[in-house]
């Protein structure tokens, strides 16, 4: 498994370089939200986490996040499923769509919505009449949220599926299996910890968006301020303790989804382990 | 190649329809017809207007900026992101699972969050900032190099996830022929496994890449928003809806559009000339 | 496989719980008590949440009915335009006429907003004042300190912030009283903004920049921001007041065609009726707005008109009247100073221009 094992000096520098790289990059701004959240005691930390703003923020985070972890594993599982199994044209086209989102800006995510949906759009007479409110709404903040973790799930899918092959789905087809005893039979023991892993990359995102959502919300104060446009507002409003206390309840589920992250990894290799 | 075969004859796989039609609804609602709203709306601009607007000093200056940060941040992650991914699949030593565990951590945390806090760490009286700013003389925060610092930051997982999957397969035997076969390690890497993880690394760094160039959240607490010097494509984009110029907006949201879409073209293409040159030495 | 299905079972279940939630909501809008929602600016967000809690037993006791105000604080450009795009603002509250004319533009406001209440429809003003570190040690006491070489300036970008506006005109008319003609102001107003360290999106950005990263030596602010600065932070600040500075007119206005939609007209008039209300002006005072109403004004005015302030005057009396003040009638309105100044193309955008 070590081939280097001879180049110890190599090997301790670059575990060095990575070790200092992190640190700088991603643990010292852990640390330094965990120690302003803290600055003035545990219960200035308590009160400011379960202020009455703070709890409907994060809750609405988590709407926003479930909503777009369910619409986007649908996606995912629809388009790999479409992308792998058949041969059609048009395919590349669709693939690039896909991934558009991740490359296309947050700001113009919200643009792109508030082009669609706001009072200059055709569509908003429409939209008024029925009484649908979809921008600086909790719509809104949903479709931004599902669009900027769009590729997330399709895109760990895909490759899985891809060197799966159609063998196995085919055989089952010939003996006449339906769709969706196929998928359920066939498919999904192949992909359920590409899916998880996807579902658990597509949560960390959601959480943490800021720039589409911020176009879209409105920000009406426990309406649609989710977490992280409420830390801004907390950071703005010289409340320095509640913004990092906020980020801190951030922070804390973002290490959570990575430990499920990690252990899911570990559970997905020892499955494969087994198998082979 | 049985996958090929597949691919020429019709399938006999069902649930074509309802996973195609699944997937170009949901595809359509959520990024074509928004994505088609914007075309419209900037189409009721000349071409002429529309250049007019985009050949702006300014817009050129924010353009400058953003794909400057972008690339040097990118860079910094194409090389720490390959140094990385060897450490955690080659090497045992321990802490290597905590390592691999917050590699995805700017993707879990808050960009406002990551921006907020890598602000105050980096200004001229921050834990960091002052180190540099009494020893060197270098402002982090509100500099080119404080955008630069946000957009590591927001790309290190890009390029990292795209190697170790790679790095994973690769048979160590042909590491071990070309060490027997005199080769120092420095050549071993650039001639053995350079060529092999070369496609996952285009694709890892224009991913971040394109990502950087989008990126608001954390850049706009960094950023000193100075026109000409540190205002990034997406803030001037939020100051003109702010100052009701549409047109201005959507066109220059339009010119970010397609570098978006050229860098995805460009990594297309690599991938596949990467892809065939690798298949033809086998 | 038994824990998988857990997990999708848990999945569904929490979906399908989150989905629901907006559903009710929707549902239970329909009851009894009103809904008003307020979209303000920035620094008013301490105001009126005070005001709220003044407000709310206010009109309960009034009508008899509950009514709950949700608050909505940006840049005040920025939600001007949301509120033009369909953010459903029952009343808009926001830093300039400027901006409450978009409303009105976009077809949400009636006209003659500006006649509907008092005094141009701005229940409180405010001014543009320096604030700078303990001691003053970059000695800035006028504008035309701000032009010194050395000297760090943060203040928001026009572009994108109401106060900011003010304070770039603010500084044309300090160097208009000087004598000096559109030229020159233009190349002293020039030299003021190569002095900005650090030009945020808002004023409350700004601040932040000031106060908590320390960047720059003066930040320009609004007087009730500067007042929130020194009382948050005691003894690391102080405020000048400059000779010359604006008579800044935040306005408020029902937003007619929302507040008709809602069925909410009478309790948003009353909203912004009752911020004329003495004791609404006193809230208005202690959060540092110069009231309207000369009764409580007076209450609030400082003996004697010190262009330095070191603390909040402990017996509260804060209103330095010693500073002369221009409106934007000066400017010619609005409607003309923005296409003077901050369109595209206009003063502003010329300073920044390459030479």
């Amino acid at each position: 498994m070590e081939p280097q094992t001879n180049s110890g000096p190599l090997k301790w520098t670059l575990i060095t370089a990575s070790a200092v790289f992190l640190s700088v990059f991603l643990l010292l701004p852990l640390a330094y939200i965990v120690a302003t959240a803290l600055r003035q005691g545990m219960d200035a930390y308590l009160a400011a986490i379960t202020d009455k703003y703070t709890c409907k923020a994060a809750w609405l985070t988590i709407q926003a996040t479930l909503w777009a972890v369910a619409v986007n594993t649908v996606f995912g599982i629809a388009a790999a499923w479409c992308l792998t199994k058949f041969a059609f044209r048009g395919k590349k086209i669709i693939s690039t769509c896909i991934d558009l989102p991740v490359t296309v800006s947050p700001i113009i995510a919200g643009l792109i919505y508030l082009l669609t949906f706001g009072r200059q759009s055709f569509l908003y007479p429409y939209l008024d009449s029925w009484n649908i409110k979809i921008i600086f709404a909790v719509p809104g903040i949903v479709l931004a949220t599902i669009f900027v973790t769009f590729p997330f799930i399709s895109r760990e899918l895909l490759p899985v599926l891809t060197a799966q092959g159609t063998d196995e789905e085919e055989a089952a087809a010939l003996m006449g299996a339906g769709a969706f005893t196929i998928f359920r039979k066939v498919t999904l023991p192949h992909i359920k910890w590409a899916l998880l892993y996807g579902v658990v990359l597509c949560t960390a995102r959601a959480m943490g968006e800021f720039g589409a959502v911020s176009v879209l919300s409105g920000h009406l104060w426990g309406k649609t301020n989710t977490l992280p446009l409420y830390i801004e507002l907390l950071y703005q409003g010289y409340d320095f303790t509640g913004a990092f206390a906020a980020s801190s309840l951030l922070v804390v589920m973002a290490i959570i989804i990575l430990a499920l992250r990690l252990w899911l990894e570990r559970r997905g290799s020892k499955e494969l382990d087994i198998r082979k | 190649m049985k996958f090929r075969n597949g691919n020429k004859r019709k399938s006999i796989i069902p649930g074509f329809g309802l996973s195609f039609g699944v997937t170009i609804t949901i595809l359509s609602l959520v990024v074509l017809i928004p994505l088609c709203s914007l075309v419209v709306f900037a189409s009721r601009l000349s071409p002429a207007e529309f250049l007019n607007i985009i050949m702006r000093p300014r817009v050129m200056a924010s353009f400058w900026i953003s794909l400057s940060t972008a690339l040097a941040a990118s860079l910094v992650n194409a090389v720490m992101g390959i140094i990385l991914a060897w450490v955690l699949v080659r090497y045992e030593f321990p802490g290597k699972r905590f390592i691999d565990g917050i590699i995805e951590l700017p993707f879990a945390l808050p960009t406002a969050v990551a921006g907020i806090s890598l602000t105050h760490l980096t200004t001229t009286n921050g834990w960091v900032g002052k180190v540099f700013y009494d020893l060197f003389g270098i402002r982090i925060a509100y500099s080119w190099l404080g955008i630069t610092v946000a957009l590591v930051f927001i790309g290190i997982p890009f390029v990292v996830r795209s190697i170790q999957p790679v790095l994973e397969k690769i048979d160590s035997q042909y590491e071990e022929a070309a060490m027997i076969l005199g080769a120092d390690s420095a050549t071993t890497f650039r001639k053995v496994i350079f060529p092999e993880i070369l496609p996952a690394l285009i694709s890892g760094f224009t991913l971040a890449f394109a990502r950087c160039i989008g990126e608001y959240g954390s850049v706009v607490f960094i950023a000193g928003n100075t026109p000409y010097k540190t205002e990034i494509v997406p803030l001037l984009i939020m100051a003109e809806l702010q100052e009701f110029d549409y047109a201005a907006a959507t066109s220059i949201a339009l010119a970010m559009l397609a570098i978006a879409f050229i860098i995805l073209s460009a990594n297309a293409i690599l991938q596949s000339i990467a892809s065939r040159r690798i298949s033809g030495l086998n | 496989m038994k824990t998988r299905r857990n997990i999708f079972a848990f999945a569904a279940l929490a979906a399908a719980l989150a989905l629901a939630v907006p559903a009710s909501g929707r549902a239970a809008e329909k009851k009894d008590p009103i809904e008003l929602t307020n979209v303000s600016y920035d620094p008013t967000r301490e105001l009126y949440a005070a005001y709220n809690k003044l407000f709310e037993p206010h009109y309960e006791k009034l009508t008899g009915r509950k009514i709950t105000v949700t608050q909505s604080h940006g840049g005040s450009g920025k939600q001007a335009l949301e509120v033009a795009n369909g953010l459903e603002a029952d009343v808009v509250t926001l830093a300039l006429e400027g901006d409450v004319q978009i409303v009105a533009d976009a077809g949400l406001i009636d006209p003659g907003f500006t006649a509907e209440f008092p005094l141009d429809s701005s229940p409180y003003t405010s001014t543009i004042v320096f604030l700078v570190r303990a001691g003053n040690p970059k000695n800035i006491h006028d504008w035309n300190d701000l032009i010194r070489d050395g000297v760090g300036v943060i203040t928001p970008n026009p572009k994108t912030s109401g106060g900011a506006m003010w304070n770039y005109l603010a500084a044309w008319r300090y160097f208009e009283l000087q004598g000096q003609n559109d030229a020159q102001i233009l190349e002293s107003i020039r030299k003021l903004y190569r002095n900005v360290v650090v030009l945020d999106s808002g004023a409350r950005g700004s601040t932040t920049s000031f106060v908590e990263n320390k960047q720059g030596d003066v930040l320009l602010a609004w007087e009730n921001e500067a007042f929130l600065s020194l009382k948050e932070y005691p003894g690391e600040y102080e405020i000048v007041v400059p000779s010359v500075s604006i008579l800044c007119q935040p306005t408020v206005a029902v937003v007619d065609k929302v507040a008709r939609k809602h069925g909410t007209a009478d309790a948003a008039k009353e909203y912004l009726s009752y911020l004329y209300s003495e004791e609404s002006q006193v809230i208005e005072a202690k959060n540092f707005y110069r009231p309207s109403s000369k009764k409580v004004r007076e209450r609030f005015t400082a003996a004697t008109g010190s262009s330095t302030i070191k603390a909040v005057p402990a017996d509260g009396r804060w209103i330095n009247e010693n500073v002369h003040l221009t409106d934007i009638k000066h400017f010619g309105g609005w409607a003309k100073a923005r296409a003077v100044h901050f369109a595209n193309g206009a003063k502003f955008d010329s300073i920044y221009e390459r030479r």
